[in-house]
């Protein structure tokens, strides 16, 4: 089980990555930062990266405006 | 050697213990726009001791509807003229001024000396690579990000999202295509400021900045 944004709760799989936790989550915005465990994924690790059974997700979408 | 200022009369109303914290940090800002110039403000007053700003553009007639700029900065290179601004609020406060386009490249250089870094970009793929680069150069390392400051009121869907050291203040969804409005941006700057204050306040140099 990974907890996702401190609230969402998804079933984990052997070898997920976070390309399948996004897509499990229906997650569409373009940009995002991800952290597993509070550790940032960088985006071109997104279809390699090996979420472990457990993990604490978080996806911060980046909204234009500063 | 700079003055020291933690007896200055400046900060006499400050909470006890934050003027002589604040007078050894050294904070980055990334981007000098509505969210940073407000963001250098707020540390300034707090007594921060040393800000490294980087920004390439000039002061835009258009930005003072919620930049910390005047009618007579208007063409001036913002760096140059928000050092003014801060220095008229105090005259000891360090600032190392950059004005170039920040690249993935330049971080781990011009970056190294702050010990907390604010990103307050415009552009959403230019927050991407900041928060990327920042994370792997420097892990241990706050960065506080700004995702979420469009349009009016609404101020209860502002809130701050952490995850390690990687920090978003705004409500993660509105964008600069509503429009910005300078106290709906100030609401957000000054949670970037306040949460920089607290973790160098109360976490002191837990960083790996002084290690160096």
């Amino acid at each position: 089980m990974l907890t996702i944004n401190n609230r969402d709760r998804i079933d984990w799989r052997e070898g997920m990555t976070v390309r399948d936790v996004l897509d499990a989550m229906g997650y569409t915005y373009a940009l995002i930062t991800v952290t597993v465990n509070r550790t940032l994924v960088p985006r071109e690790e997104y279809e390699t990266h090996a979420v472990p059974d457990e993990a604490d997700v978080s996806v911060f979408h980046l909204a234009h405006g500063g | 050697m700079p003055p020291d200022a933690t007896d200055s009369p400046i900060f006499a109303r400050n909470v006890p213990g934050m003027t002589r914290a604040l007078q050894a940090a050294v904070v980055g800002i990334a981007g000098c726009g509505g969210l940073g110039s407000n963001v250098a403000v707020a540390l300034t007053r707090a007594g921060i001791g040393r800000l490294i700003l980087v920004d390439h553009d000039r002061v835009d007639i258009s930005n003072l509807n919620r930049q910390h700029y005047f009618q007579s900065d208007v063409g001036r290179l913002k760096v140059d003229a928000l050092a003014d601004h801060l220095r008229a609020i105090h005259p000891a406060v360090q600032i190392e001024g950059h004005a170039m386009r920040l690249t993935p490249d330049d971080v781990p250089s011009i970056l190294a000396p702050a010990e907390v870094l604010i990103e307050a970009f415009d552009r959403a793929q230019e927050k991407q690579w900041l928060i990327e680069t920042w994370s792997g150069v420097f892990p241990k390392r706050p960065i506080i990000c700004a995702s979420g400051l469009g349009g009016l009121g609404n101020t209860a869907s502002l809130r701050i999202r952490s995850s390690g050291a990687i920090h978003f203040c705004g409500d993660g969804t509105t964008d600069m295509s509503q429009g910005l409005c300078a106290a709906r941006v100030g609401v957000v700057a000054n949670m970037q400021a306040n949460l920089a204050i607290e973790l160098l306040v109360r976490d002191g140099a837990t960083t790996d900045a002084h290690d160096q």
